[in-house]
């Protein structure tokens, strides 16, 4: 392959305005990932769950790959396969250090059950590479409103125990003795985690979940600590990466996942420059008082 | 827990005010852990505005102490009342000031964020009206005089900034009683001695009775109304004065135990257990005994 061989397969924007109104669906579909993602990305980053989530979303692609197997839907085998991975590590792993060895227990068995049900399909071999990698560029419209349906539960409960959350994520102790439900909330969130998690790897795919709920989470936190600023910075990256990744990834024959990560990635570099920049100017500087 | 009807009534009631005067009432207390007792028959009252530390070694029971009292440890007999009612979990009545802890620097509070979630953060939803809620915090950061580092991320904050944060945080729900745990650990003298003054302040003025656990005395000593003194399974109650001399805690520890004072400060030593009260300066806490 020549240069513009690769270039005209990582962009292409020949007939793009045609092309643009097909793609709406999908272009709303990235939004509302954006938005999940970038909300329960603040959440993974305060309870360090970065590790849980490419846990789960290896069980989410076992669930999947059952699925397609069997013939079922597979939107909802990943999303079966994810939740009860969630509640799994939720119920098992309370402090941080026996969660990671579950999860590390957990991952490969789950990688290796999807790769088992993979071989077994004999189905499109493009389906099989798209649960990894991600392919869904073209959502049809009920394929868009239970994504968006699930997207408002996933945001709604994540709103409705937002301050307790809060509260026992950064701060177990007190949030106990303040009579919080610490375990319940934890179990709560792994539950929408679980969710989010199945709902992202329709666009990247499960080896590249992260990109979507953790990077611009970290990325958000890099540049301020005030926590409306963090959410807000947060859910923006995450959608600037997906409707991003979709908008570039529309005229090439590559799937959108690259796109995705690539963007995420930058915002995350970004971000990290004007970190560094603003922690050298005296991000803790105090004011004379 | 065993809570008669009787259990709100003091020993030897008197009269209802009693029950009113104190802002924590232990009665006939006792836990242990299988085959171990912590301590049996613990009866005591603490005053509103009283400050009462609670001294023992390691594994004594300090801190599970603090846990009955804050309704998260049930006791194998008595009653405890905090307020005039039964200790429960997320009583309003309670403040709760923890050890100090380690704040990654990508969390994404700052320190007006920490004490806020000491406002409304055991409430469901998110916050709407903000504007009251931000006198609020302003106002508890003036208290402890930690305007000037606001809106400095917590994880950028010095020990001791963030245990005058906790200290905000803690009152914020105007309680009758501050619990504290170990607060001052690993902080440096000058910020002991601030974070002591903080609370004792709390108790003086806004009449907020104190318990303060501690493995040091002297850091709070000037602050101390009564001693709580935990070892080996008994315990005993007093002002400073009576409680640590070589007399009671030789009595307590069943063993010759040397009570000095030198500056002001008082000095444990030959205590059973490896950990020492008020270690001599220069004198690692952890060596045991002949330190003078």
């Amino acid at each position: 392959m020549n240069w513009t061989d690769f270039t005209s397969a990582v962009f292409n924007f020949t007939d793009y305005g045609e092309l643009l109104p097909l793609f709406r669906d999908s272009l709303l579909a990235g939004a509302i990932l954006g938005l999940v993602g970038g909300l329960i990305g603040t959440f993974v980053m305060m309870r360090d769950l970065a590790f849980a989530v490419h846990g789960i979303a290896e069980l989410s692609f076992a669930g999947a790959a059952f699925a397609l197997l069997i013939g079922a839907d597979v939107i909802f085998g990943s999303l079966v396969g994810s939740v009860v991975a969630a509640l799994l590590l939720g119920v098992m792993g309370v402090r941080a250090r026996e969660k990671n060895s579950v999860i590390g227990v957990i991952m490969p068995f789950g990688l290796g059950l999807g790769i088992l049900f993979l071989s077994l399909y004999q189905g499109r071999a493009a389906n099989k590479f798209g649960l990894l990698t991600g392919q869904i560029v073209s959502v049809d419209s009920t394929a868009l409103s239970v994504l968006a349906l699930t997207a408002l539960v996933v945001v709604v409960g994540l709103v409705l125990i937002w301050r307790p959350l809060t509260f026992a994520s950064v701060d177990p102790d007190i949030a106990t003795a303040r009579g919080i439900p610490v375990r319940a909330l934890s179990l709560a969130f792994m539950f929408l985690l679980g969710i989010s998690v199945a709902l992202s790897i329709q666009v990247v795919g499960a080896l590249l979940v992260l990109a979507l709920l953790i990077t611009p989470a970290a990325a958000a936190l890099q540049v301020s600590a005030a926590p409306r600023m963090v959410v807000l910075l947060s859910v923006s990256f995450a959608m600037v990466a997906t409707v991003g990744g979709i908008l570039l990834a529309l005229g090439g024959r590559i799937p959108i996942s690259p796109y995705v990560t690539t963007l995420s990635f930058l915002i995350y570099v970004i971000a990290r420059v004007v970190g560094t920049v603003r922690r050298r100017r005296g991000w803790s500087v105090r004011t004379a008082a | 827990m065993a809570a008669g009807a009787d259990g709100r009534m003091p020993m030897g009631a008197q009269d209802t005010t009693d029950i009113k005067l104190t802002a924590v009432s232990v009665h006939g207390a006792r836990l242990g852990f299988g085959q171990r007792k912590l301590w049996d028959g613990l009866e005591l009252d603490i005053a509103p505005g009283e400050f009462l530390a609670v001294l023992g070694a390691n594994g004594s029971g300090k801190t599970s102490f603090l846990k009955v009292l804050l309704g998260l440890l049930p006791l194998d007999s008595g009653t405890v009342t905090i307020g005039g009612e039964l200790a429960r979990r997320g009583h309003r009545a309670i403040g709760y000031v923890p050890q100090q802890r380690h704040f990654t620097e990508d969390t994404p509070l700052r320190a007006r964020d920490l004490v806020g979630l000491g406002i409304d953060g055991h409430k469901w939803g998110i916050r709407l009206r903000g504007r009251a809620h931000r006198k609020r915090v302003d106002e508890l950061l003036g208290e402890v005089g930690a305007g000037s580092y606001a809106k400095i991320p917590v994880g950028m904050l010095s020990g001791g900034e963030q245990q005058r944060l906790r200290i905000a945080q803690a009152l914020a729900s105007d309680p009758k009683v501050l619990l504290c745990d170990e607060p001052l650990l690993s902080l440096d003298l000058n910020h002991q001695k601030a974070v002591s003054a903080l609370v004792g302040k709390q108790a003086k003025e806004h009449g907020t009775a104190v318990v303060f656990v501690t493995h040091e005395i002297n850091p709070i000593l000037e602050h101390v109304d009564r001693v709580l003194y935990l070892a080996g399974g008994r315990f005993t109650i007093g002002t400073p004065e009576q409680v640590m001399t070589t007399e009671v805690l030789s009595a307590l520890y069943g063993t010759r135990v040397e009570v000095l004072h030198s500056n002001g400060r008082i000095v444990v030593v030959g205590m059973p257990e490896a950990v020492m009260d008020g270690h001599l300066e220069g004198t690692p806490g952890s060596e045991e005994g002949h330190a003078a």
